[in-house]
């Protein structure tokens, strides 16, 4: 008697080999997609999203990438897991998790080929990972102490990350831009306080940082357009019509006279409400909900500048910035805190007028102005921006910094492979593999630049051991050079989480011997 | 399917839409479904043990789950053969019972139920077949017991219960730091355990994850986490000595059940009704000033007005927060649930040492830690890991973990692991068959062989020639008398798991052999299946 199926319908069932095989395809498939965009030299992607409009996306940046994917693939699956995470941890490397993970499995298939159990494979990888971790803490640079040094650190860092991104002809200035934002967070990783608005027009070269604030929002008619010493109340109340709360509460009424009055009434609600506001002795004032005219021209009777539907984020932000606190209740003015700036005015970037407040109370807070010729190259230079503002706000937490440009690989993989010779039994297979795959970054840069990636690594392999070594892959020449004096840095935390990551993914992926699945739910037809 | 027919030739028509359903019976239905037990149990063969492989299982939604806990392979795998099911059932029930061992138990279940279809060729009635299942299970259970070893362990030593909690996140994906693990599960246990009682109560411990970070960076945390954030922006991110009121009412509005209208048809009325609104708000918040809490934690929402007389008071609140854990801050910081502001008073507020928020790399994913509780009994174990699965796969061992030790505090026998318990059974199980007279002894034998198959199948994940392995190690148990003989998964270089340090809970193992032999018995009295025909 025939084994009876088991499962419901469509349910598919991988093992064994098979499983393992279409796993490593389908991760491998997936490192091969990004493979190309690593390094300076890396190529950009065009993604074209299948929903209405068919947007266009040019991006150079891994994890916007492998999100935008539909994949079916279970293995792919998990790697683009870790370039999310690393993503939302990091913000950098995301590129980068994928491929090394994407080697450590490539070369993980060549050692099951070979009739490598892949649990001996797993307790290798976690054994070399240990060792790559300990050299990268041994070399690592730590200038917490000597800000002067700490802020060229940053610096470097910011130029490295920017270096692969489509900033990077002008990551000089971007650099800057970023690593000032930075600095004024004083430490806090909390990157909301840098704003960032994009404005088509100009070129990338015309983009600033502003040490003030930005409100995409226009002053209402009639009110003033420029405020000195500036009093302000950021709200979040209703200003259209202030409704009665109280359930079920209705106007019920038998004759006009009384709509009449009612609305009067409603109306004088309202005046008490402006007036109350005004009684604060501001002389701006910021609501996150509409303000209706009549209120509106209450405000500029009175002389108030009255910003209306401001969104919450600009809010927040605002009141951040100008020290305040967003009010609801206009009952005790004395209490409430209110927020100061220097200056409010109108400006004008491209053709759109903004509202700008300077000199505000707490220098955290700053708005960085992007211009660029298209929209799409507005939002990769977000990406970018984005980028280096969270691996500089990680570097200010763990101020350790590492050499960049296919360095902290080759140390690692000098490390690891000196701890394979050491290490007996079929371990050390994976071990030494362990460093192919680690070796495999430097190549990719290489090959992304068109150089000669065997000849750059032999050479970078021999120069490495001597003792003490600064050599990486520096592209622009096309040859090995000192990457201390090319300044070319990266951040510890991110290559640490890179490195981590990207062993928990492959091991992850090791371990399986069955793929069971499920058959798809049926979408009903929305026709 | 065969019809019968009366005298004239037409067909008696028993069931409903007869012809259109498939039937077996006999001998040939018992064979269907024991290798449909017999195919669950193959898949999950290969999971067992510390070499044991994972398995991806990939939901109708397309979801990835990696996981190497039976219970969970055989609940997402849609199963839709029924006794495929009854193997899933077994596996849920072992979670539900002892949390560790799912996969023994269906592998256990799978060997019995090989042996019963050999036997079964042979002629022997499937009913006598379960009965000396049955008394071979006593004989294994008894022995068990026999062969189990108390060992103490009180608040300070818990260096035995760390041992038992390793052994069994060996055989996970988390076994990189099974001893960090460990330790966090066995503290998080007896911060919440009875021991007077002997009773612990595992929804006092709370499993939270987050990615990032690395599984290392997994920590205990003695008090709660809750994934919110303050309701005001710019309120206290840290408050010391915080009294907590746990309100599940709104900062709204009443909202009466029964349907009302208030009708406005006066400018009076108007204006009464919007100085009581204000009021209402105003009480609300003085009520909490009153009885003196400096944080509230609120089941619902805040309206906006409500949100700022708060801020503004000073005090700090955080809304939408469930009922769950509304639950285990009431149980935390020794506070009430309070359903009224007319009900809150001093004595119901909840006291708790800290109170802090924390956010967590470059997303503004926040999170509060309530610390220092008054009672603190609840703890959470906080998961931190490379991606989703990775803390989907950690949540599950931790469980099993927690499970584990939880069974070692109410019962502290435990039996050595590595297979050396199955062994040891067998040989008794094989020694004791000789003396029952009857048909019954062959299925003694039978189950003393099915016993064979978990020793033998982690010999087998760990690459070891299994049937030369499990002779040595039986031989050897034999020749020395001596029952802590296992097969050497890890390639430590010794049989003997008293010093591997490889142990197993005694509860978790009896109750393997029994649930998996009361299956087996079940499946193996049905002999009619009737089962709609394919449309």
């Amino acid at each position: 008697m025939a084994i009876e199926k088991i499962f419901k319908d469509d349910a598919t069932e991988e093992k064994g080999e098979r499983a393992r095989m279409s796993s490593f395809v389908g991760a491998i498939a997936i490192t091969d997609l990004v493979k190309t965009t690593l390094g300076p030299k890396g190529m950009d992607k065009i993604l074209q999203s299948t929903g209405r409009g068919h947007g266009v996306t040019v991006t150079n940046d891994g994890a916007t990438i492998l999100k935008s994917l539909h994949i079916d693939n279970p293995a792919a699956k998990v790697l683009i897991d870790i370039s999310k995470v690393q993503d939302d941890e990091v913000g950098d490397g995301t590129t980068s998790v994928v491929v090394l993970a994407g080697e450590l499995l490539r070369e993980a298939e060549k050692l099951v080929a070979s009739k490598i159990h892949p649990m001996t494979i797993i307790s290798g990888y976690r054994m070399a990972a240990e060792c790559a971790r300990n050299a990268l803490l041994q070399r690592v640079v730590d200038n917490k102490e000597n800000a002067e040094k700490f802020k060229s650190d940053l610096m470097k860092i910011a130029k490295t990350t920017l270096s692969s991104k489509i900033l990077s002809q002008d990551k000089e200035h971007f650099a800057q831009l970023a690593v000032e934002a930075v600095m004024r967070l004083k430490g806090s990783t909390n990157l909301e306080a840098i704003q960032i608005i994009k404005k088509p027009g100009g070129s990338l070269k015309d983009s600033f940082l502003d040490e003030g604030f930005i409100l995409d929002k226009k002053i209402g008619l009639g009110q003033p357009k420029r405020i000195e010493n500036a009093k302000i109340l950021v709200a979040n109340t209703a200003m259209d019509t202030d409704k009665v709360k109280i359930y079920g509460a209705r106007v019920r009424v038998d004759s006009m006279s009384k709509v009449a009055e009612i609305e009067g009434a409603e109306k004088e609600k309202m005046r008490e409400k402006v007036q109350k506001i005004i009684a604060h002795g501001i002389n701006c004032f910021v609501n996150r909900q509409l303000i209706y005219n009549f209120p509106e021209e209450l405000f500029a009777d009175a002389g108030i500048l009255a910003i209306e539907h401001a969104d919450f984020d600009g809010i927040e932000r605002l009141a951040l910035v100008t020290g305040g606190e967003i009010a609801s209740t206009f009952d005790n003015p004395e209490s409430v805190k209110i927020g100061h700036c220097k200056l409010i005015e109108e400006i004008m970037i491209g053709e759109d007028k903004l509202i700008h407040f300077s000199g505000v109370e707490m220098g955290q807070a700053c708005t960085i102005v992007l211009r660029g010729a298209s929209h799409h190259v507005l939002d990769e230079a977000e990406r970018s921006l984005h980028d280096a503002l969270c691996v500089l706000s990680q570097t200010v937490n763990d101020t350790r910094v590492l050499l960049g440009g296919g360095w902290p690989e080759m140390v690692m993989a000098k490390e690891v492979d000196e701890l394979a010779r050491k290490t007996p039994g079929k371990k050390s297979h994976a071990i030494e593999a362990f460093s192919r795959a680690l070796v495999a970054i430097p190549t990719i840069i290489a090959d992304n630049a068109g150089l000669d990636s065997a000849d750059l690594v032999a050479q970078l392999r021999a120069a490495h051991h001597t003792e003490g070594c600064n050599a990486g892959i520096d592209v622009i020449s096309g040859s090995v050079g000192d990457m201390a004096e090319l300044g070319i840095s990266e951040s510890f935390k991110v290559k640490q989480a890179v490195l981590l990551s990207a062993t928990e993914a492959a091991e992850m992926i090791l371990r399986v011997d069955e793929i069971i699945t499920c058959a798809p739910r049926q979408r009903e037809d929305r026709m | 399917m065969a019809l019968a027919f009366d005298e004239y030739g037409r067909p008696f028509i028993i069931l409903k839409e007869q012809d259109q359903k498939t039937r077996l019976r006999g001998l040939e239905a018992q064979k269907a479904n024991i290798s449909a037990g017999k195919a669950v149990a193959r898949i999950l063969r290969t999971s067992l043990g510390p070499k044991g492989m994972d398995k991806i299982l990939q939901s109708p939604d397309g979801d990835v789950t990696i996981t190497n806990d039976g219970a969970t392979i055989l609940e997402q795998m849609d199963v839709d053969n029924q006794i495929a099911k009854l193997m899933v059932e077994l596996s849920r029930s072992q979670d539900y019972e002892i949390g560790d061992g799912t996969t023994g138990v269906v592998v256990m279940a799978g060997a019995l139920l090989e042996q019963a279809e050999r036997l079964l060729e042979r002629g022997i009635h499937p009913i006598r077949i379960a009965e000396g299942y049955e008394m071979a299970s006593r004989i294994a259970v008894e022995h068990l017991e026999h062969i189990s070893k108390k060992f103490d362990f009180g608040a300070t030593n818990i260096e035995p219960l760390v041992q038992t909690c390793m052994t069994t996140l060996s055989s996970k994906i988390v076994n990189r730091c099974k001893r960090h693990l460990a330790e966090i599960s066995v503290k998080a246990v007896l911060s919440v355990a009875d021991l007077e009682r002997k009773d612990v109560n595992l929804d006092m411990i709370k499993v939270e994850g987050k990615v990032g970070g690395k599984l290392e960076d997994t920590e205990l945390i003695y008090g709660i986490t809750v994934d919110k954030d303050m309701s005001h922006p710019q309120m206290p991110k840290q408050i010391e000595d915080a009294k907590i009121a746990i309100l599940t009412c709104p900062f709204e509005p009443p909202k009466p059940k029964t349907k009302h209208k208030v009708d406005i048809d006066t400018v009076e009325k108007f204006q009464t009704l919007r100085l009581q609104e204000q009021k209402y708000f105003d009480d609300m918040v003085q009520k909490c000033k009153d009885v003196g809490a400096t944080l509230v934690i609120c089941q619902w929402g805040f309206d906006d007005e409500a949100n700022h007389l708060l801020m503004h008071r000073n005090l700090p609140a955080v809304r939408w927060v469930g009922g769950v854990e509304l639950e285990l801050i009431a149980i935390a910081t020794g506070g009430r649930i309070v359903p009224r502001f007319q009900e809150l008073t001093t004595e119901k507020l909840g006291r708790a040492g800290l109170v802090r928020e924390k956010s967590f790399g470059t997303t503004k994913d926040k999170m509060l830690y309530i610390e220092h509780c008054a009672n603190s009994r609840a703890v959470t174990i906080f998961i931190r890991g490379g991606n989703k699965m990775m803390i989907e796969e950690t949540k599950r061992s931790i469980h099993d973990a927690l499970c584990v030790a939880r069974n070692l505090i109410r019962n502290n026998s435990i039996v050595y692991g590595g297979g050396s318990a199955e062994i040891s059974c067998s040989i008794a199980v094989e020694a004791a068959a000789d003396k029952y007279p009857g048909v019954e002894q062959y299925a003694i034998r039978a189950f003393a062989d099915a016993l064979d198959s978990v020793p033998m199948a982690l010999a087998e994940n760990s690459g070891l020639q299994p049937i030369e392995t499990l002779s040595a190690v039986k031989s050897q148990q034999i020749k020395e008398n001596n029952p802590h003989y296992g097969i050497d998964c890890n390639d430590v270089g010794t049989n003997d798991m008293r010093q591997q340090d490889v142990f197993e809970t005694l509860i978790g193992k009896q109750q393997q052999i029994l649930l998996a032999t009361q299956v087996v018995k079940m499946i193996l009295k049905i002999d009619d299946v009737i089962s709609p025909s394919d449309y």
